[in-house]
């Protein structure tokens, strides 16, 4: 029996090209901000993501219509979606902006992330093509913002699931169960579609990407809009006044005994 | 033959506990006694010696890890370590260890396989851990002289700033000396790019027996005058002198890297895809290694990188890792990306499939399958290695005969032998055979030797590709070398070491 058009899920899930977590971190010359003439790869949380995305489609097989991958950067932002496209996305959209322009702010990305869901649910022929599910990282490892997730859902007015652990769609119901990490333990909910969930560390282990699916990838649709094609202004709000490195750490000395160190920590007005 | 094959399994059975000095013409040497501490106190601080003897009377747990190598299997009875800080100190030590007829063992980050490192008595060791710092380094020519106790990721973390890299790479990078690799002529993991120690080696700073320095810690690439001398050093581990300064050429770091492990059907495809490989990807060809199934299942076992999903291992017989580095990452991308797609859409594919780094971490992730396997195989049990040369072909061959030929003797089970894998470095037609056992016993060990040694004889490969000879081979050097040049070794020997002080029962017997 084939299952009726309403209960098909399309999955979004936005990725952000951002500075290799295993990069050491340097800050520039003029102090506005750090190299980023070094490697990029896909956000860790971005990767579980998209993995989890594709879990999904490989349990609950055709029920999962569509995933697609969208990220907002550089031409280089590409091969984030080629990376999202050879672990399981089906196809991408490239909202491009200029290579110098600056990292786009969380509220203008869920802006332009509510004007794709729109777009697309407007153009879709039935509910079974609407976007109903949005997994995405819970923060980037970049900038550590972490609220794209939480003001996408709030512009939507959809339910949302921050900081999802582990992910039960049933298709039925139109309803997910997320446990999400709390402090001391877990907490879970039950979420009614359509419904933006952000993802933790422990959701799941990204898979490498096989060598197959990335000549697949090659041949997948990746959509390219602009900024004006999303109706979104990326200048930022915020300004930055400053980055600096922490101060560095001075070494420890070593005492020859007890008295010593208690001499020492009256000194420093500690005993 | 036969006298000295007896005498070789006695030295193993024992491992390296007797072999007293034989044949070098050295029929005796002397233990450190109270006086020479008392001397050496003169020339170093007492926070440079460990001694159990009077009067620095260090305890004897001190010593152990000087004494035995990281793996367990050799162990020496030494009582005295010295760290000197300075080439003089070095001098000032080997005259008097030469005078007074003590053997002495260089000692660097204590990583080699064959125990050239630790005594085989109780000889003196001198640690070079304490000459570390970087003498010069000309970032225009990357010319890098440093102290022979410096540590290779020191040494790679000190040029990288100046976009350089150090030309060897090896597993044990954080804890192997730089002294200790040259005095090895070790191979590692990009012997393959930058070729061996013996052409990146520019100069060497030596201390003689005697006490002389042999200062040839030249920059110069190109040096034709007379006999290159430096050159005998490398490789000698440490039986002609003590190797206390280095200068070494620094490539320039590539610029874009990538990897890829691929999972091969059968072993017979390695060397067309080796062919293949070196044709597509010419001139950014870093590495081309090779895992067998045994040893990728062990890797995997013992958490040494993030496995491949089983939807890529399905059906492998082994896996190559190929590593590009270049100058352009689009052009290497692009370049590496045809190859593989041509390896996939041809009509016999050579691989299954595969995987193909998408990040940094995943590069080191799919590295550390490969390096991880001599660890993950210590983690299993107590093992046997070979590191041989034979010829690219027979590679799968060695290792299923010896795997054969313990079974055929009864020792492939859970209390002798557990696995036999192979592994190592295709490019370079270098095999690392391991045979992982539950516990070093005698019967295994005349299992495989001289079987393994006749295997590679009969091949006319080498026993020791790039660990060395060391204490556990030196009974097995005819099987790699004539008998005129095992000779010509020895006068060499008598030249520099009449006396026979360096590093006694290492190499030469």
């Amino acid at each position: 029996m084939r299952p009726s058009p309403r209960r098909l899920l399309n999955i979004l899930v936005p990725v952000k090209r951002a500075v290799d977590y295993s990069v050491k971190i340097r800050v520039n010359p003029q102090q506005t901000g750090i190299d980023t003439n070094v490697k990029h790869s896909m956000n860790p949380f971005d990767e579980i993501a998209v993995e989890e995305a594709v879990r999904l489609r490989e349990k609950h097989k055709e029920s999962i219509k569509s995933i697609r991958a969208v990220t907002i950067g550089p031409s280089k932002s590409l091969d984030t979606l080629r990376t999202a496209l050879a672990l399981g996305a089906d196809s991408a959209i490239h909202v491009q902006i200029p290579d110098t322009a600056p990292s786009p702010e969380p509220l203008a990305v869920a802006k332009t992330l509510r004007s794709i869901i729109q777009k697309k649910n407007a153009e879709a022929s039935g509910e079974g093509d609407k976007i109903d599910l949005v997994i995405l990282g819970k923060q980037a490892i970049d900038d550590d913002l972490g609220v794209t997730g939480q003001m996408l859902a709030g512009l939507m007015g959809w339910s949302q699931a921050t900081f999802a652990s582990k992910l039960e769609v049933d298709e039925g119901k139109q309803e997910v169960l997320v446990t999400r990490e709390i402090d001391g333990g877990g907490e879970e909910i039950r979420c009614k579609l359509p419904l933006v969930v952000t993802t933790d560390l422990r959701l799941n282990e990204p898979r490498y990407a096989s060598l197959p699916n990335i000549m697949k990838a090659k041949k997948k649709p990746i959509e390219k809009l602009t900024p004006e094609d999303v109706g979104v202004d990326f200048t930022p709000q915020l300004e930055t006044v400053k980055v600096s490195e922490p101060p560095t750490r001075v070494g420890g000395g070593k005492v020859a005994n007890v008295d010593e160190l208690i001499a020492k920590l009256k000194d420093a007005g500690l005993a | 033959m036969l006298v000295s094959r007896s005498c070789a399994k006695r030295l193993l059975a024992s491992a390296g506990r007797a072999a007293r000095y034989s044949s070098t013409g050295t029929s005796q040497l002397n233990s450190v006694t109270e006086q020479d501490i008392e001397y050496f106190s003169k020339i170093l601080p007492k926070t440079s010696i460990i001694s159990t003897l009077a009067p620095i009377s260090s305890p004897s747990d001190e010593l152990n890890s000087f004494n035995s190598d990281w793996m367990g299997r050799f162990h020496g009875r030494s009582t005295t370590v010295l760290k000197p800080k300075t080439t003089r100190q070095v001098s000032e030590i080997l005259k008097w260890c030469n005078e007074r007829r003590i053997g002495v063992v260089p000692q660097g980050g204590n990583t080699g396989l064959v125990g050239g490192s630790v005594p085989v008595h109780d000889e003196v060791i001198i640690s070079l851990s304490n000459m570390n710092n970087v003498r010069n380094y000309d970032p225009v020519s990357g010319v890098l002289v440093a102290d022979a106790g410096c540590i290779l990721q020191s040494l790679t973390d000190y040029v990288a700033p100046h976009n350089h890299i150090m030309p060897i790479d090896l597993g044990a990078k954080g804890s192997c000396h730089i002294g200790g690799n040259v005095a090895t002529n070790a191979g590692g993991l990009r012997l393959l790019r930058y070729g061996s120690l013996h052409g990146s080696v520019l100069g060497l700073e030596v201390v003689l027996p005697d006490g002389s320095i042999l200062d040839q810690l030249t920059t110069l690439r190109k040096d034709n005058t007379g006999y290159d001398l430096k050159q005998l050093f490398i490789g000698a581990e440490g039986t002609l002198g003590v190797i206390t300064g280095v200068s070494i050429l620094t490539p320039p770091q590539p610029q874009a890297s990538n990897n890829v492990i691929l999972s091969l059907p059968s072993f017979d495809n390695v060397l067309p895809l080796y062919q293949t490989v070196k044709r597509q990807l010419s001139e950014i060809l870093s590495a081309f290694e090779f895992i067998d199934r045994t040893a990728y299942n062990l890797a995997v076992k013992h958490g040494q990188g993030r496995a491949l999903p089983e939807s890529e291992t399905v059906g492998a017989e082994c896996f190559i890792l190929v590593e590009t580095s270049g100058g352009r990452r689009e052009h290497d991308s692009e370049k590496l990306l045809d190859l593989l797609e041509s390896l996939l859409g041809a009509d016999k594919p050579l691989i299954n499939s595969g995987v193909l780094s998408q990040s940094p971490a995943e590069f080191s992730s799919l590295w550390a399958l490969r390096e991880g396997v001599t660890e993950a195989v210590s983690k299993e049990g107590k093992a046997y290695k070979y590191d041989i040369s034979v010829p690219l072909a027979s590679f799968k061959q060695v290792v299923d005969d010896t795997r054969e030929h313990l079974r055929s003797k009864g020792l492939l089970h859970d209390k002798a032998v557990k696995y036999v894998l192979g592994y190592g470095h295709v490019g370079d037609g270098n095999l690392h055979l391991n045979i992982v056992a539950d516990a070093y016993l005698p019967e295994i060990t005349d299992a495989l030797e001289p079987y393994i040694y006749e295997v590679v004889a009969s091949h006319r490969g080498s026993i020791s590709a790039e660990h060395g000879i060391g204490a556990m081979k030196t009974h097995a050097l005819h099987y790699s070398k004539s008998d005129v040049s095992i000779e010509l070794m020895k006068k060499i020997k008598a030249v520099f070491d009449p006396k026979g002080i360096m590093n006694p029962g290492k190499v030469l017997e």
